[in-house]
């Protein structure tokens, strides 16, 4: 666990040192799009937490192992922060080269659907009357969540090709010269090291949580 | 053991039969459409040719709002006097129980839609005969898709506290996909469009409908699982 702790640390540094430092600024946008180191690596692995939601829940449904709840439910919180962060970052990228925060195009309309499937999730588990059921009740929500996801995704995708759509610079993704896509990879993976260290975090809690509630029930007998 | 189909049946005409005892359910749920769409009138105020933008928007949040409020009383109502024990013991498949509920909640809100776009073509002076069999059909499979969505969200969220935010919560993200393609097809129709325009946003509604019931039919056993 400390070794995880200073390993994340160490590569967080890495990655912002390459932000900063290393990576070149961009012609067209300057400063301004070394943003985009963290906004895609955000979405990257609010992605991956998602879907890790979907594994849980169904292995939960399958073997009804407590572990596949922790695993779901903490890596919906931790998803949480970084769809969150993804979706602070994108209108403070927007707002200087697009000119506008926020427009409801395909790919940030599917992100903010994520984003509300996620504080669905969440909450529904928070507000369960009876907490033994929480687990499977959450875990079948989270499979909803998931199939839903790419429906979702075509529906906005054909209802935005039938409006006309604000002018948008070419993304980042027309090709990045090597320096950038090193930076990019390196803070990617800074931030999946960061998800995985605060997901056993929240494992740990979990764990704990249910260690505290046997030995209640033992105190109380 | 009975044909599924029976089973179904029975369970069908047994949430009718307490529904013409009490009345509750659609009494509620067409006068809320019929606020909605009063109160969006208010706030729109259309005039001439704005209606026609404006109506698929104001029909569909009528229905949704009064959709969602079905859907809550619908497991609501299983929980007093341990209804939904005695269903639960029943030896039948938990997926049966679930196509029931859908069916039941369907014609409700049916009932309660036909009541509100009656009084929308009657305030936003909208005639809907010229394309009445294709908005009858859009009608009938975006509403397929809502109930199929929320009558396994209205089962989960009768678990929490504050069911009554929790429905909306669990339900409006999932359903964007109803809700764009139902209004885009409505609207498309509506303004006269040959089927081929807003055939794919059918097929959608289809899909979604289809999805939704397969997966809830396998996972609602799980729902009502002690």
């Amino acid at each position: 666990m400390t070794a995880h702790a200073i390993l994340t640390l160490a590569w967080l540094l890495v990655a912002l040192y390459m932000i900063f430092i290393y990576a070149p600024s961009d012609v067209n946008q300057g400063n301004v799009y070394r943003i985009m180191y963290v906004h895609v690596s955000s979405g990257w692995t609010a992605m991956i937490a998602y879907f890790l939601v979907f594994v849980g829940s169904v292995w939960y449904v399958w073997k009804r192992s407590p572990f596949a709840d922790d695993v779901a439910c903490a890596s919906a919180e931790v998803g949480f922060i970084f769809c969150s962060c993804l979706l602070i970052t994108g209108p403070l990228w927007a707002k200087p080269i697009w000119g506008i925060w926020w427009t409801w195009d395909a790919r940030l309309t599917l992100t903010f659907v994520l984003w509300l499937l996620f504080v669905a999730y969440l909450l529904v588990r928070s507000f369960f009357i009876n907490p033994g059921r929480a687990a499977l009740l959450s875990a079948v929500v989270g499979i909803i969540g998931f199939v839903d996801v790419p429906i979702d995704y075509m529906a906005i995708r054909w209802w935005r090709t039938q409006h006309p759509q604000p002018v948008i610079m070419g993304g980042p993704n027309s090709g990045l010269p090597p320096s950038m896509e090193a930076t990019l990879f390196v803070s990617a993976g800074a931030f999946l090291c960061l998800f995985f260290y605060l997901l056993r975090q929240g494992l740990r809690l979990a764990e704990a949580r249910r260690e505290i509630g046997q030995l209640r029930r033992l105190l109380s007998e | 053991m009975m044909h599924s189909l029976e089973i179904i049946w029975i369970l069908f005409l047994k949430d009718l039969r307490l529904e013409w005892r009490r009345r509750e359910t659609l009494a509620s749920i067409c006068v809320f459409g019929i606020l909605v769409v009063f109160l969006l009138d208010f706030a729109f105020q259309p005039a001439g040719e704005e209606s026609l933008r404006l109506l698929p928007g104001v029909l569909w949040i009528a229905f949704a709002f009064a959709g969602i409020l079905g859907f809550n009383h619908s497991f609501v109502a299983e929980r007093e006097n341990a209804c939904l024990e005695g269903l639960r013991l029943a030896p039948i498949d938990a997926g049966l129980i679930y196509l029931a509920k859908l069916l039941a909640n369907f014609l409700f809100l049916a009932v309660a839609e036909a009541v509100i776009v009656f009084a929308a073509s009657l305030w936003y002076n909208f005639s809907f005969l010229p394309a009445f069999k294709w908005f009858v059909v859009i009608v009938a499979f975006g509403t397929l898709g809502y109930v199929a969505v929320g009558v396994m969200f209205g089962a989960v969220a009768s678990n929490t506290r504050m069911r009554e935010v929790m429905l909306p919560v669990l339900q409006f993200p999932v359903i964007v996909p109803i809700f764009i393609g139902a209004i885009e097809a409505t609207t498309s129709a509506l303004k006269g469009d040959a089927p081929g325009q807003f055939a794919s946003w059918v097929r959608l509604l289809i899909a979604f409908s289809v999805i939704f019931i397969v997966l809830s039919f396998l996972l609602f056993e799980y729902v009502l699982e002690e």
